[in-house]
């Protein structure tokens, strides 16, 4: 399946997330981006869901938002969500924001496809 | 070999105050950052704290109102990156921002921008009423407490 803002594919049971952009700033974007996520839970009904950065060099505080609102859904809706391929860019805004408390970061795809 | 660099690079805009407004500066900005030899971990944290403080202006300082301006002056040169924003907003108090690191406070959508810019830029300075900031970002110097 192909979207405007992600791309998802499956392994097993988990459903893996690519981000198009390479950086997430947008603030349409960021609400497109945000409505195919909330899809995945509400329309498609996924479960275990794999954020993979990998190629994505940079995103605003906007975007930072937009997952933690995505995170509470998965959660509220009994699902799992990881994240990997983080750059040492956001892995460090993830750190100062104390979001890696929040979010469960993973190295790479196939370590976080390993640990659902 | 002589030394291509150039030595100081300053315009200012004014921006409408609409969602998208914040690239007429980026765009130029990054392609500076990169003639003035910035690295390119500066040149991230430089980008997010101007599109932080942008963004801030155009949504919270002026709300979208297509009848005010933001005003932005940009100083670049190999060792000093100097931005400042106005707005034409009311202006706020940066003490009473509550801070986004708090337990309590992690599963919040909103709230980081600020934190952002402080964490990645060396200096982040706003005048009394709170509708400008400057950011500045000095080669090599790490972020000084800031009020």
């Amino acid at each position: 399946m192909s979207t405007k803002r992600i791309e998802i594919s499956r392994t097993g049971d988990v459903s893996v997330v690519r981000f198009q952009d390479r950086k997430i700033l947008d603030e349409a974007a960021i609400q497109e981006l945000g409505a195919e996520l909330t899809a995945l839970v509400d329309v498609d009904n996924r479960k275990a869901i794999l954020l993979d950065f990998d190629g994505v060099e940079f995103l605003s505080s906007a975007a930072l938002g937009k997952l933690i609102t995505f995170d509470r859904k998965v959660k509220t809706a009994k699902g799992r969500m990881k994240m990997c391929g983080i750059s040492p860019g956001i892995l460090e805004v993830f750190q100062v924001t104390k979001l890696h408390k929040v979010f469960d970061i993973r190295g790479d795809a196939a370590e976080a496809i390993a640990a659902f | 070999m002589a030394d291509n660099t150039p030595t100081e690079w300053r315009r200012s805009f004014e921006l409408p105050s609409e969602r998208g407004a914040s690239r007429l500066v980026t765009d130029e900005l990054l392609a500076q950052l990169s003639q003035h030899g910035w690295s390119a971990d500066d040149v991230f944290a430089i980008h997010l704290a101007a599109e932080e403080a942008l963004v801030n202006a155009v949504v919270h300082g002026n709300r979208l109102d297509l009848a005010k301006i933001v005003y932005v002056d940009c100083q670049v040169t190999p060792h000093v990156v100097r931005l400042e924003v106005t707005d034409e907003g009311e202006g706020f108090d940066p003490a009473r921002v509550p801070d986004c690191t708090l337990e309590e406070r992690l599963a919040q959508p909103g709230g980081r921008g600020m934190m952002l810019m402080r964490s990645f830029m060396t200096r982040v300075a706003y005048n009394p009423r709170g509708n400008s900031v400057v950011l500045e970002k000095r080669r090599g110097v790490p972020p000084e407490a800031t009020d």
